[in-house]
């Protein structure tokens, strides 16, 4: 210890400075952590799901809208009722229905197409019978309803031998029409605030974690003691910023090569109405005021729990709220103009998922500068009441032993006489 | 040192300084702290002068903890003002304070190394600065073999000494332990008892809270007794002491005789041996009526009372009254 007295290097820190001691250490140990990597890998697992539950869902639809019709009719009937059906098939496409001969009528031979439906493993969901000239379709009403017009025209084609030739149809290609282009913002819109809410969503329970895990680690007392608190939870949070902003980009760049590599795997977008790099640059400032303002509300609440169970009951309230909040958002969107949408536009955690759908349908950037600052303005407010709360309630007492043995003969009560 | 707590209202109206020939390291008046109704403290006054190793001490539960905390501004008290290196706030002088919390907790993937340079960066060392006195710290307290392994790869005992180099590693002017020895083999015990030493030879103001009396007894000029939320005393070790009369024990070749009127009343006799606390008269004229008496003395001695004592006896007192202060309440009058 002889050098303990040795003039040392430190100073006092600013606010900025111990905010920066903690986002760092956080910053370090979050992006070499497992908890990075699947945080990393999170978006895979919708994507794998939403593929496979498409391609699933596709190959029975397939297999449950491919139903045909079935004749039963003498075999030269048959013949060109399907030679028909071929021929407009070509023209019309899957808008004709598929036909398959089920029965061959010999001479004479009495045949109920009822029982001809009973039974079959095929795709048969209606029969038709009789002749080119007089068809009759047996089937549920609603099937035969919606195949009467198909049939006769293929009927009325099988009568009329060669197909007619028909004229040439010029077609004027335009961009879109503004109904279309209005939906696709809408698309647009929807989609960067569902992404905007499952990344907050994601990330604020992730800093919520970490802070659970530092009372577990009882190393917030060290902190508590160093810096001011409203410094630790700045730190945190922007840590956390940190880490989802290098997850955005490798996601980003993954994307990104995916399309440079010519792929037709993703959705096509309307273009937002600030255009695609304004409505980049906006979404990652809302996403950040986003988590900011949850992230500071689930430190709160971090402080109120101390055990990693008493964190989800606490914090799924706010959870649901926060659900809540998005469908809001979502259906103010819809509202432009209505007193909802401003509502959505004022509501500090509805805020940002509003003004980004806004940006995705309106020109205008204007709004979003008093829009981000009141962002930020709240995000300090909670901050600050975060930190007080969490001084308040996190450090009111010493070990569980100590907590019993205040219970015991040396406690005092409150309003005892000093 | 002032000692019993004042009434709040003379707490309040108490001088900052009240000994301005000394500077104090930390002076706290009236400090009150409730949780949830409960009052943790209640009216605490304490003054350590700079320099001195000054041990806080009291049972389980007495509000050790949180006069601790109240002083370094984790949290604030609810009444009563406090001051810390000649300032209100504590955070403006933590570059200058090492803290050791009763709960000792490190982050388990760092290594023993990274650790001390957070905890030095945390009151203003630069990382790499912190990271070379952590090497050296490290392999002057035999622990060099450590600094690359994670905190989750030592034991107990490793990790709660780094955690203690690392509330030093900034070279602090004032050195706050909470129940430090807590979880500390003998050997490390002596050991940390020596550096304790160590800092206060070199200026450092070392302050430690502890319920075992033994530690502050080798190590403390001063102390303060803090049961139930009070202190009842804070003064030199000294002075705790003589606040328990000394022990007389007396060996007589007499079983009776004349002498035994000398003898007070409460004196009682284990084997060959007479115990009674020395009287207020003094030893001169116990011993004439002894002789007088035809006592037959064949020994005599004062055992003057240990610190262990004076403190069971303080914070007994203290305990008795706070039951009796509760007992009315209790009852609902």
């Amino acid at each position: 210890m002889s050098d303990m007295r040795e003039p040392g290097h430190s100073g006092r820190l600013s606010m900025l400075s111990a905010a920066w001691v903690i986002a760092r250490r956080d910053f370090v140990a979050i992006l070499f952590s497992r908890a990075f990597f699947f945080f990393l890998l999170g978006p895979l697992f919708p994507v794998l799901v939403g593929i496979l539950a498409g391609s699933v869902g596709q190959r029975v639809q397939q297999t449950a809208q491919s139903p045909e019709i079935g004749l039963v009719m003498a075999e030269a009937d048959a013949r060109r009722i399907l030679a028909a059906r071929e021929a407009l098939a070509a023209r019309l496409g899957e808008s004709v229905p598929r036909m398959t001969l089920v029965h061959a009528l010999a001479k004479g031979e009495d045949y109920e197409p009822r029982s001809a439906l009973e039974g079959r493993a095929a795709n048969i969901a209606a029969i038709l019978s009789g002749t080119a000239e007089a068809p009759e379709l047996t089937g549920p009403r609603t099937r035969i309803e919606s195949w009467r017009g198909p049939v006769a025209m293929v009927a009325a084609q099988a009568q009329a031998g060669e197909l007619a030739p028909w004229p040439k149809v010029r077609l004027e290609t335009t961009t879109s029409s503004s109904a279309t282009e209005r939906r696709g913002r809408l698309t647009t819109a929807q989609g960067a605030q569902t992404l905007l809410f499952l990344l907050t969503m994601m990330l604020a329970g992730m800093v919520l974690s970490n802070l659970v895990e530092e009372k577990g680690n009882k190393i917030i007392e060290v902190l508590a003691a160093a810096i001011p608190m409203e410094a630790v939870f700045m730190g945190k949070l922007f840590a956390m910023l940190g880490v989802s902003l290098v997850g955005i980009a490798t996601w980003g760049a993954t994307v990104g090569a995916v399309l440079l590599a010519g792929s037709s795997v993703l959705p096509t977008l309307t273009t937002p109405a600030v255009g695609w790099p304004m409505l980049v640059v906006l979404g990652v400032v809302y996403f950040a005021t986003a988590y900011l303002l949850l992230g500071s509300v689930f430190l709160a609440v971090g402080s109120l729990a101390t055990t990693v169970r008493e964190v989800q009951t606490l914090s799924m309230p706010v959870t649901m709220v926060q659900l809540l909040v998005f469908f809001l958002a979502s259906y103010a969107m819809t509202q432009p103009g209505t007193a909802i949408e401003y509502f959505a536009l004022i509501f500090p955690f509805s805020a940002p998922f509003a003004m980004l759908a806004r940006a995705a349908q309106d020109p205008a950037l204007l709004p979003h500068i008093p829009a981000v600052l009141a962002q930020c303005a709240w995000v300090l407010l909670l901050v600050r009441l975060g930190s007080a709360l969490f001084r308040k309630r996190v450090m009111k007492s010493g070990p569980a032993g100590v907590k019993k043995a205040r219970r015991s003969l040396f406690m005092r009560k409150a309003g005892a006489k000093v | 040192m002032t000692g019993n707590a004042p009434s709040r209202e003379s707490a309040a109206k108490a001088p900052v300084s009240p000994d301005p020939a000394r500077a104090l390291a930390i002076e706290a008046r009236g400090l009150i702290k409730s949780f949830d109704g409960t009052r943790a403290v209640d009216g605490v006054n304490l003054s350590v002068p700079e320099g001195a190793v000054y041990g806080i001490l009291g049972p389980n539960g007495a509000g050790k903890t949180t006069t601790l905390r109240m002083v370094l501004g984790i949290i604030d008290p609810d009444a009563g003002v406090r001051r810390i290196l000649g300032h209100d706030r504590p955070h403006e002088v933590a570059h200058t304070i090492g803290y050791l919390p009763e709960e000792r907790g490190l982050y388990p993937a760092m290594k023993a190394v990274e650790a001390i340079a957070f905890l030095g960066a945390l009151r203003g060392l630069p990382l790499k600065e912190g990271r070379r006195r952590g090497r050296e710290l490290l392999e002057r307290h035999g622990l060099g073999h450590a600094a690359d392994r994670q905190i989750r790869q030592l034991s107990k005992g490793m990790a709660q000494q780094v955690q203690i180099l690392g509330t030093l590693v900034h070279r602090p002017r004032l050195v706050i332990f909470d129940e430090p020895f807590s979880g500390l083999d003998a050997l490390n015990q002596g050991r940390l008892e020596a550096m304790m030493r160590d800092l206060a030879a070199e200026g450092t103001t070392v302050i430690f809270s502890t319920h075992v009396i033994a530690h502050a007894e080798r190590l403390c000029d001063e102390v303060a007794i803090i049961a139930g939320g009070q202190v009842p005393f804070a003064g030199s070790v000294d002075v705790a002491r003589d606040r328990i009369p000394a022990q007389v024990r007396l060996e007589t070749r007499a079983r009776e005789g004349a002498w035994r009127a000398a003898l007070p009343a409460d004196a009682r006799r284990e084997g060959r041996f007479w115990y009674f606390p020395l009287p207020e008269s003094g030893i001169e004229p116990l011993l004439r009526a002894l002789i007088e008496g035809e006592a037959g003395i064949l020994s005599l001695s004062i055992e003057r009372a240990g610190l262990h004592d004076a403190f069971v006896a303080i914070a007994g007192e203290a305990a008795a009254r706070a039951m009796g202060q509760d007992a009315p309440e209790e009852t609902g009058s």
